[in-house]
């Protein structure tokens, strides 16, 4: 039987390369979907093909990998990730925002700021953010082609007629370098500003839809929108019941079943970090221990 | 007529030292302007700089048509360094290369010669990989762009001395476009089509 | 006091251990053998080994015992396998005129030259449950003959003699064949990209559009030309070597659809093509295949075009397992991210429609009060 022997970062030096080509054009056309021959995976399409091939071209032996899911690095899918990485590159894992070099995610951007030394690499389901309104390909290529937006501003026209409100609450579409409309992968566009001027690279990647897209460092993404109906970021309105953040997204958290709830931060280091540092929420459990284990940096053994 | 036991060698190490290369061309890239230096070395045929070399190891293969300048082309350990490390097709027809090696900045085609892609596939366009003499010394050019805070200088002996008038056509094309990587001993920066220059001071 | 949910990293590894033991069932229950799925649920590892797109029983056998008989994850196990060997080059094509026909059947003509040849086949079996396979069956030994010798040319061919039937197109010298799993796809696709895509599709899928295209969505009045199944040669041209070295024999299953064609102005009027190939014994697979095919061969043949088989973007996009599996089953991941950004919009909505309706419902009892 032919007994399976994989490289480092478990792609081939071939696919590496092919990714890689599209990471640079990518990047050189910040919100242009760049098609590539997207590889099969060991994980199962749908659960972040496309950002493990992005992080399997980029990863070194020196970078310090994060990886998280709904905001939070103890997500299953999230470990299964982190665990890949660890085990097929070896690479050091870390739970902490600031010490990451590449960070890679669905759904949620960290809370903290980022810097000029990280990537961030997305989960992507369906890169085409005209997909719902118009579902075949060639169609949304010549529209991306021409620039011919048209078709997604009615649609949120017809929100604000229908409800008096753009009733688009997560994978909002935003514009980058007022040339491509793009799609933020479904993150809650609560963290669409934070995509706008970001020090880091911010790379997608979409293994079943077979595309990567990228936004350079300091670039301009607008979330689109109305004059008499400008964006708003959504966000519950309250402190966090862990670490007392006013300004965090908030996991609704139900707790019996008589409709009782908490919300605290999605984001778990940054929630962590602040308990660390002294802050507590109405519920918070204090003193705060987990913490010192938590910001370990795990090297990985395999 | 040399064997290939005296072709000069590839990477030491083929997947980390790729690695390591693609991250600072990727850098270079996602920060225009920015000089970002190439650590791992390959050997190097005559005329081919040692960034040029080890960019040729980690984005060359049977998938990318190559078009090399003349002066490339004539050098005779180029084409076989080339073939037997990358197994990149070398082709006449620039219109239709990935990649342009050019070693002879001053008989730089113009632009149009190369692949520009199209508005539906923009990025079906040639990476232009230029050879210059210094990274960090010569005239000062400011950029503005995507992956520049604010603006950016970049320090820079380059041939053809226009280039950056050149890459005006980036701005009427876009999102059609040539991208430019300059390669000066392993120093490496890279101007994408999004780069636009404002001035040049002294 | 409320503390967040830690230890998935556990959660997970016990969860992989008790399926290691579900996979094993009662241990008092003898062990599968790869060797017994290979041999005795042979057409599972056909179906496994097609659209996984690797010829290896062995491997497929494994993939199917991994995978507890679930197909589709076992698809899935061979293709991740598949994505990480090294690619050689592409054999010479095969050529199935040359097959070691094991069963052949044409519906197009009484007799042919070869004969028509029944072979293993569940057609004209009385589908009634046998009790006597549960335990200890011995089958009769089965009834042979010389293998004939005789050519079994396609039938076709035979049709393609006559000029009866439009020319199986040809290979360019030199021009690449598509390989939609090297290089990202983008329509309109060529019929390369279309059959690879086929043969690598869903069999559920393509059973499904191909009966469609029966039902009048699409219908180009098929006539199963010839369906045959046996083993043929693999052949490799190594460039330094010169010549084709044989790398061994595989069983296909190929069928040929004999299609309706009006003909035009220019052209007289013959019977088109569908085409399905699969490896192992795939009657299925291959007979859907080659009514898909058809059907997405409306636009080029310039019939119109409005069934959901005849879309080649809706057929190429959809017919995969392993991607639509992945992508239905991610919905189990967690979203409560969006969920929250969603149950906040609905929540503020629903504040504003009450409202709205109490102000509507205040002003209606005003003016009744006034009336
Ligand atoms: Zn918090």
């Amino acid at each position: 039987m032919n007994a399976p022997a994989y490289n480092f970062a478990y792609l081939d030096e071939q696919t590496k390369r092919m990714i890689r080509r599209a990471i640079l054009k990518a990047i050189a056309i910040p919100g242009y979907q760049v098609p590539f021959a997207s590889r099969e995976m060991p994980m199962p399409y749908g659960w972040g093909t496309g950002g493990v091939q992005v992080t399997a071209a980029i990863l070194g032996p020196q970078d310090v990998l994060k990886v998280i899911d709904q905001g939070s690095d103890d997500t299953t899918n999230a470990i299964s990730i982190r665990k890949f990485f660890a085990k097929t590159a070896g690479v050091a894992t870390t739970t902490s925002t600031e010490e990451a070099t590449v960070i890679q995610t669905r759904h949620r951007i960290p809370e903290a700021s980022l810097h000029a030394n990280q990537v961030l690499v997305y989960q992507v389901p369906i890169p085409e953010p005209l997909r719902f309104l118009e579902p075949r390909e060639t169609e949304t290529r010549r529209m991306h082609a021409l620039a011919e937006y048209g078709l997604m501003h009615v649609k949120l026209y017809e929100d604000i007629a229908r409800f008096g409100h753009i009733a688009t609450a997560y994978a909002y579409p935003v514009k980058v370098n007022a040339r491509y409309v793009m799609d933020p992968s479904p993150t809650p566009k609560f963290d669409n500003p934070k995509m706008d001027n970001c020090p880091a690279l911010q790379l997608f990647g979409a293994g079943r839809e077979k595309r990567i897209y990228a936004i350079p460092p300091h670039t301009k993404v607008v979330s689109l929108d109305f004059e008499d109906h400008p964006f708003e970021p959504y966000r519950f309105n309250a402190p966090c019941a862990l670490c007392g953040a006013e300004n965090s997204y908030l996991d609704e958290i139900v707790t019996d079943d008589k409709g009782s709830r908490m919300f605290v931060c999605s984001d778990t280091d940054y929630c962590e970090g602040r308990q660390a540092a002294g802050h507590h929420g109405a519920l918070s459990a204090a003193p705060y221990k987990d913490k010192a284990q938590g910001k370990a940096r795990e090297k990985a053994n395999g | 007529m040399t064997t290939i036991a005296e072709l000069p060698p590839g990477f030491a190490d083929k997947v980390l030292s790729a690695q390591s290369t693609f991250r600072s061309v990727m850098d270079a890239m996602a920060r225009p302007g920015s000089v970002q230096r190439i650590l791992p070395m390959a050997g190097t045929p005559e005329t081919m700089m040692r960034g040029t070399a080890a960019i040729a190891l980690t984005l060359f293969d049977h998938d990318t048509p190559l078009w090399l300048d003349a002066r490339m082309a004539e050098s005779p350990g180029v084409l076989k360094w080339l073939k037997f490390h990358s197994g990149a097709p070398v082709v006449q027809d620039s219109s239709i290369a990935a990649f342009a090696l050019i070693s002879d900045g001053a008989a730089l085609p113009p632009f149009e010669r190369f692949a520009l892609g199209t508005n539906e596939y923009p990025d079906r366009s040639t990476t232009v990989i230029i050879q210059v003499e210094s990274l960090d010394r010569g005239p000062g050019f400011e950029l503005r762009g995507p992956g520049i805070d604010g603006a950016a200088t970049l320090q820079a002996s380059i041939k053809p001395v226009d280039l950056f008038e050149r890459l005006r056509c980036n701005e009427t094309l876009f999102p059609r476009g040539i991208d430019v990587v300059l390669v000066a001993d392993d120093a490496v920066a890279a101007i994408p089509r999004t780069t636009r220059v404002l001035g040049k001071g002294g | 006091m409320y503390v967040a949910v830690k230890g998935g990293e556990r959660a997970i590894e016990n969860a992989h251990r008790l399926l290691a033991n579900a996979r094993r069932g009662d241990q008092s229950v003898a062990e599968v053998t790869l060797d017994q799925i290979s041999e005795q649920l042979g057409l599972a590892v056909d179906r496994v080994m097609s659209e996984g797109s690797l010829y290896d029983r062995e491997l497929a056998a494994l993939a199917i015992k991994q995978a507890r008989g679930d197909l589709i994850e076992a698809i899935f196990l061979v293709r991740a396998f598949r994505a990480t060997l090294p690619r050689f080059g592409a054999s010479e094509p095969v050529d199935t005129g040359a097959m070691r026909v094991q069963r052949r059947v044409s519906s197009t003509f009484k007799d042919i030259p070869g004969g028509q040849i029944l072979g293993p086949t569940f057609d004209y079996t009385h589908r009634l449950l046998d009790p006597s396979l549960a335990e200890g069956f011995v089958p009769q030994a089965p009834a042979l003959a010389e293998a004939s010798t005789a050519p079994t040319p396609r039938v076709t061919d035979i049709l393609g003699r006559d000029g009866l039937i439009e020319t199986s197109p040809q290979a360019e010298d030199g021009a690449s064949v598509g390989d939609l799993t090297r290089e990202p796809l983008n329509f309109p696709a060529d019929r390369d990209l279309r059959l690879q895509n086929l043969a690598r599709g869903d069999e559920g899928f393509l059973l499904a559009m191909g009966y469609s295209t029966q039902r009048g969505y699409g219908r180009n009045h098929p006539f199963a030309g010839e369906i045959r199944f046996g083993e043929v040669e693999v052949e490799f041209a190594a460039e330094d070597v010169g010549f084709a070295v044989p790398l061994g024999s595989i069983e296909l299953t190929e069928c040929q659809m004999v299609n309706q064609f009006k003909g035009s102005a220019s052209e007289a009027p013959c019977f088109t093509r569908g085409y399905g190939l699969a490896f192992g014994q795939s009657e299925r697979k291959t007979m859907s295949m080659a009514l898909v095919d058809r059907a997405l061969r409306a636009h080029e043949l310039g019939e119109e075009v409005g069934a959901p088989a005849q879309d080649e973007e809706f057929i190429m996009s959809h017919s995969d397992n392993v991607q639509a599996t992945g992508f239905v089953e991610h919905l189990k991941l967690p979203h409560y991210v969006d969920f929250q950004s969603e149950l906040g919009l609905l929540r503020k909505l629903r504040k504003e429609f009450a409202e709205a309706s109490a102000g509507a419902n205040a002003s209606d009892a005003m003016k009744e009060a006034a009336e």
